[in-house]
């Protein structure tokens, strides 16, 4: 076969990879090989124009018993136990096929939690959708909900929190990242490793079909005119697969006599067999001849290629195989010896006793290419940076943006997609989407775990490092409301194509900030994922890297939920409030603008902040905690009204701002390191003094109570109006989009 | 006492049913494969919620024909209280031990929310600890709740108050607003006509305790523990 | 053999899936689309000797599983040529090669 350039392109290689692998091998790859390096060295698969920034990112602490390396990472939670976790995405396949590529993305995640021997206990997800007025949006985001909710309901695994955030660019280009977490005996996690030689090698599973050929690679290449024929690469889902597979494989574990194993996503069987053995420093040999298929004449190509869901590896204690066939025959399914350990090092595949390729494992996994690629700081950036408010003309009023900011969609009630989701299986459920963090107890013990995702791409858009930062604190802030200690933190990194230097700079950036924000707040990372490449015709999407952080709640009574509780209770702002409305979403839906400096952020003041919050939830001081992002003080201490028929009454002293702006700027400003806080009246001069005593700025600015939003500036009411209104726009400004145009189910 | 929790390939809440019923009620409990053909002594029956068989062809559709079913079958002739939760109920409908069929809900989607129920009878096993037209705030998760039957059946079940559960307002209003699925008559739950076998689409299991929600479900099972116990409920047959 | 069986909801059952999919036609212009009723559709590779026999397996498969009496009927076709399952294309190069010949 004559390895022309177009074979390269249509396998993603560059010439100077092909000339690498020409080297490695010693002689021409076959086709079979050819395909194996291409999803190998996929950017999805091997990061490597991520990897030399990666490195760089805090990945140890005290607590973390499992880095960033494996299926997935681990923290130690105490009791012997350990919350094994990750978020993953899963874009470029649920922009496709909405419904089968959310539902796989939820499905892969799922599988590399128990695949380190955890039973998953919760799922978040974080999305990115364009603008709900364009009707390829909503079937995009209608399918995308279905799909998550499809799968994670019919698994069984509740879905307990996440955000959506829309924007324009984000239209050809959605974005799905799912988080899940699971328990499991901290003593007891399973690796995916493959080592001792002649051990056996099992396969178990859905059969392998023709699905998703090439998705590795198509996760690594932007979207064209061509996109929509690429639509035979989307997996489809089978969640009662999958079910049956967890409960399989948890109990297989228990028998420990399993050396190692892993699921096959991305790149399918290729990707864990050589992933198995490159951790375990051995070769494995298989013979794809045994591997069950559901399709007929399907070539070697083609069944190492396969992204068929729902598929496992195995790698079993020789002598143990038919305690291990019975589990899997007791669940309808069928484990299968395809090869076993060897001590070569190689990844070797025979079709019918006949070696159709045959590679060095290290050459596929630690010695992929690695690219530091151009860097150039965007031309967009100086320009977007400034904000003139004389440029803007008048502010709005206020009464009328904060209307339209309530019905924002970024903003408003998600409830229309969450109800969607069962958020209450397995009863461990605490803290139910939209009260803030999601909070699930871990039954056998005491504790319960906070989970939050966050990002605010708008932010990272107008500084990448300050936005990263913003991403961590915010989401560590939401755990902390909560009463949860962040003690891990996993992260999905979504930008554009890494070969244009603006977008490497975002994201080194981003790196860079996303590090410095972890380690100054103690938050190491265990793990996570980058997608590149979500671009289409060179539109790239607004650089989103989402943080997924986890607290502990040491005593799961003290969880703290975002809403009011008590008429009466005295309401009290922590943190300080600048002039600052660069990146806010208010500047977007009134002036339609991007543009300013994000907010500044002390790490050392976020960390005090969040100290007491989870101090204070513990001594039970705190009635309810709600962090100040998107929209400002005026949004947050509404939606600490909403679901509660308790009104409000606050004032705070105007920002430091000229006269005209300063209402907009106190009501509507973004600064960092804020949280709305209620507390029983008795226990108010307390806390004040905790806050002052830790050196966080903290002020009584009002009571719950009465039916109204009423908010005053300098002592002037700026803002008076009916709770039940408001919150009847909050409530139903998502779902009117969809009931208006009655998008086919 | 014990309770069997059946499980299905593909049940998600045969651990909620078998932990409320040993954690919280303080009752023994056992997980019984549908495979098997033996309820090991039990004096109460679960058929618990999740996707049995992943909902496909129909919800229940296939789990109906598992060998345990027959056993039940046997078990709810003798008299013994048999419970259906959710994915439950939907296998005893296949199953022709309750009458009518589930369609998908009205809203074509799947809703995860608390609803309230109205307690109609409380001479069945699982409600003779209630108050009559008490009102139970629980959980429903379900995308084919929309309880359907034949007219004629419908009037028959309601003449011969076999209508258990319906769904109401906050403030006990059968109307429009307080069902979440479509359900005829607002129901949400039914009896056979010996009254020991009730199917419901809500979760009781779900709400047994006030940090998860509610602990209103937790009557229910209160209700069997003192069927058996007591002997406080006699099947007519 | 191939036994067609098709499912769908009786008269008196409400299809707000059939719904939708008639509201959606309209949205793209088909007003003259009047109602959709929505179903299901099986094919059945049956080993069978006869189409008589493969329509008893296909009547009692639906009656049993494929079908709930309670809200669906059903009806069966059965392809009764043997070679029911080579694709038209086949079937164009089998007669060719009989012509060269």
């Amino acid at each position: 076969m004559t390895i022309t350039q177009e074979v390269l392109d249509r396998h993603g290689l560059t010439r100077d990879e092909y000339q690498h692998i020409l080297e490695m091998l010693g002689r021409e790859p076959t086709l079979t090989e050819l395909g194996i390096f291409s999803v190998m060295w996929s950017e999805h698969c091997s990061y490597k124009s991520s990897r030399v920034h990666l490195k760089t990112l805090p990945t140890t602490g005290r607590r973390v018993l499992q880095g960033p390396g494996e299926n997935a990472g681990a923290v130690d939670i105490g009791d012997g136990l350990a919350a094994v976790f990750k978020i993953e995405s899963h874009n470029h396949p649920s922009f496709i096929e909405p419904y089968q590529g959310a539902a796989t993305g939820v499905g892969g995640i799922i599988r590399d939690i128990f695949t380190m021997g955890a039973r998953p206990i919760a799922l978040l997800d974080s999305l990115r959708f364009g603008s709900l007025d364009n009707p390829l949006v909503r079937r995009t985001m209608a399918g995308v909900v279905r799909g998550i909710a499809g799968y994670g309901n019919s698994i069984g695994i509740p879905t307990v929190g996440g955000e959506i955030a829309f924007d324009e660019s984000y239209t050809g280009n959605p974005l799905v990242n799912v988080f899940c977490l699971g328990i499991a005996k901290a003593d007891e996690i399973i690796k995916g490793t493959a080592s001792g030689a002649g051990n056996p090698v099992y396969y178990v599973g859905a059969k392998t079909g023709r699905d998703g050929i090439h998705g590795a690679t198509m996760a690594s290449a932007e979207f064209d005119d061509r996109s929509a024929e690429k639509r035979p690469a989307v997996q489809v889902g089978d969640p009662f697969m999958e079910k049956l597979l967890l409960e399989a494989c948890l109990e297989v574990m228990k028998t420990d006599a399993l050396v190692g194993i892993q699921d096959m996503g991305a790149a399918g069987l290729t990707c864990s067999t050589c992933e198995m053995g490159s951790r375990g420093g051995a070769g494995v040999e298989i013979d794809v001849a045994f591997v069950p298929q559901r399709e007929t004449g399907m070539t070697p190509y083609e069944i190492m290629l396969s992204e068929s869901q729902e598929r496992m590896l195995l790698v079993v204690k020789k002598g143990r195989e038919a305690e291990v066939e019975q589990i899997f025959d007791k669940w309808d399914l069928h484990a299968v010896r395809i090869g076993q350990v060897t001590t070569d090092g190689r990844m070797r595949v025979k079709h019918h006793g006949e070696v159709v390729a045959d590679i060095p494992n290290p050459a596929l996994t630690d010695e992929a290419p690695l690219y530091r690629r151009p860097m150039a700081e965007p031309e967009y950036l100086k320009s977007a940076q400034a904000l003139s408010l004389a440029e803007l003309g008048q502010p709005e009023s206020a009464t009328v943006a904060f209307t339209r900011l309530i019905a924002s969609p970024t903003i408003a009630s998600k409830r229309w997609v969450y109800r969607q989701y069962d958020h209450m299986v397995r009863t461990n459920t605490l803290v139910a989407p939209g009260m803030g963090a999601g909070v699930v107890r871990v039954k056998g013990t005491r504790r319960a775990l906070a989970l939050s995702t966050d990002c605010n791409a708008r932010f990272v858009y107008l500084d990448p490092f300050l936005g990263a930062q913003h991403a961590v604190a915010e989401a560590a802030r939401n755990v902390a409301c909560a009463g949860g200690q962040p003690i891990g933190a996993t992260n999905c990194l979504n930008f554009g194509n890494p070969q244009r230097p603006e977008i490497m700079w975002q994201f080194a950036r981003a790196v860079e900030g996303m590090g410095a924000a972890c380690r100054a707040l103690d938050i190491p990372i265990t793990g996570g994922n980058v997608s590149l490449y979500n671009e289409t015709d060179r539109n790239g999407v607004l650089p989103t890297p989402v943080l997924g952080v986890v607290g502990l709640i040491e005593d799961a009574d003290s969880v703290v939920r975002r809403a009011f509780r008590h008429a009466g209770d005295v309401v009290i702002l922590l943190g300080e409030s600048r002039a600052e409305l660069g990146g806010s979403e208010y500047l977007k839906v009134v002036h339609r603008l991007v543009r300013g400096v994000p907010p500044a952020l002390d790490l050392d003041r976020e960390k005090a902040l969040q100290k007491l919050l989870v101090e204070g939830a513990a001594a039970g001081l705190i009635r309810s905690a709600h962090d100040c992002s998107e929209g400002g003080l005026a949004v947050t201490v509404a939606e600490c009204c909403f679901d509660t028929g308790l009104g409000v009454e606050v004032g705070t002293p105007g920002t430091n701002a000229d006269e005209m702006w300063r209402d907009v700027m106190t009501l509507f400003g973004e600064s960092a390191s804020r949280v709305v806080v209620s507390v029983e009246p008795r226990y108010a001069s307390e806390f004040l003094h905790r806050a002052a005593d830790a050196g966080v700025p903290a002020m009584d600015i009002g009571r719950v109570g009465g039916d109204r939003i009423r908010m005053s500036v300098d002592g002037r009411v700026v803002l008076d109006v009916a709770l039940a209104e408001i919150e009847r726009l909050w409530s139903s400004a998502i779902g009117n989009y969809f009931e208006r145009s009655r998008a086919v189910a | 006492m014990k309770f069997a929790v059946v499980v299905f390939p593909g049940s998600n809440c045969d651990h909620d049913a078998y932990d409320a019923t040993t954690r919280v009620l303080g009752q023994q409990a056992e997980l019984i494969w549908h495979k098997d053909t033996d309820l090991r002594g039990a004096d109460v029956v679960i058929l618990p919620g999740g996707f049995a068989h992943g909902d496909y062809l129909r919800t229940g559709a296939i789990a109906r024909f598992s060998p345990i079913m027959q056993r039940i079958a046997a078990f709810a002739d003798g008299g013994g209280p048999v419970l259906g939760i959710c994915n439950g109920f939907q296998v005893m409908l296949e199953a022709g031990l309750l009458p009518g069929a589930m369609l998908r809900n009205d809203s074509l989607q799947f809703r995860c929310q608390q609803v309230h129920l109205r307690v109609e009878q409380t001479d069945t096993p699982f409600t003779l600890a209630c108050g009559e037209g008490q009102i139970l705030e629980m959980p429903i998760a379900h995308g084919e709740g929309n309880y359907y039957a034949e007219p004629d059946v419908i009037a028959r079940l309601e003449a011969n108050r076999q209508v258990i559960f319906r769904y109401v307002t906050a403030t006990g209003d059968v109307n429009a607003d307080a069902n979440p699925n479509g359900s005829i008559n607002n129901i949400a739950g039914i009896c056979n006509q010996a009254r020991n076998v009730v199917g419901l689409m809500p979760h009781p299991d779900r709400a047994c305790e006030v940090a998860i929600g509610s602990a209103d479900g937790l009557v229910m099972f209160e209700s069997v523990v003192k069927a058996v116990i007591e002997g406080a409920f006699a099947t007519t047959r | 053999m191939r036994a067609r069986v098709f499912v769908t909801l009786k008269p008196s059952v409400f299809d707000p899936q059939g719904t939708t999919v008639n509201e959606a036609l309209h949205t793209l212009g088909y007003t003259t689309v009047k109602d959709v009723r929505q179903g299901k559709y099986f094919e059945l590779d049956i080993d069978a000797p006869s189409a008589d026999e493969a329509r008893t397996i296909a009547g009692e498969a639906a009656h049993k599983l494929l079908a709930n009496p309670v809200i669906e009927s059903y009806r069966i076709e059965v392809d009764s040529n043997a070679e029911a399952t080579v694709s038209a294309a086949e079937k164009r190069g089998a007669a060719m090669k009989g012509a060269r010949r």
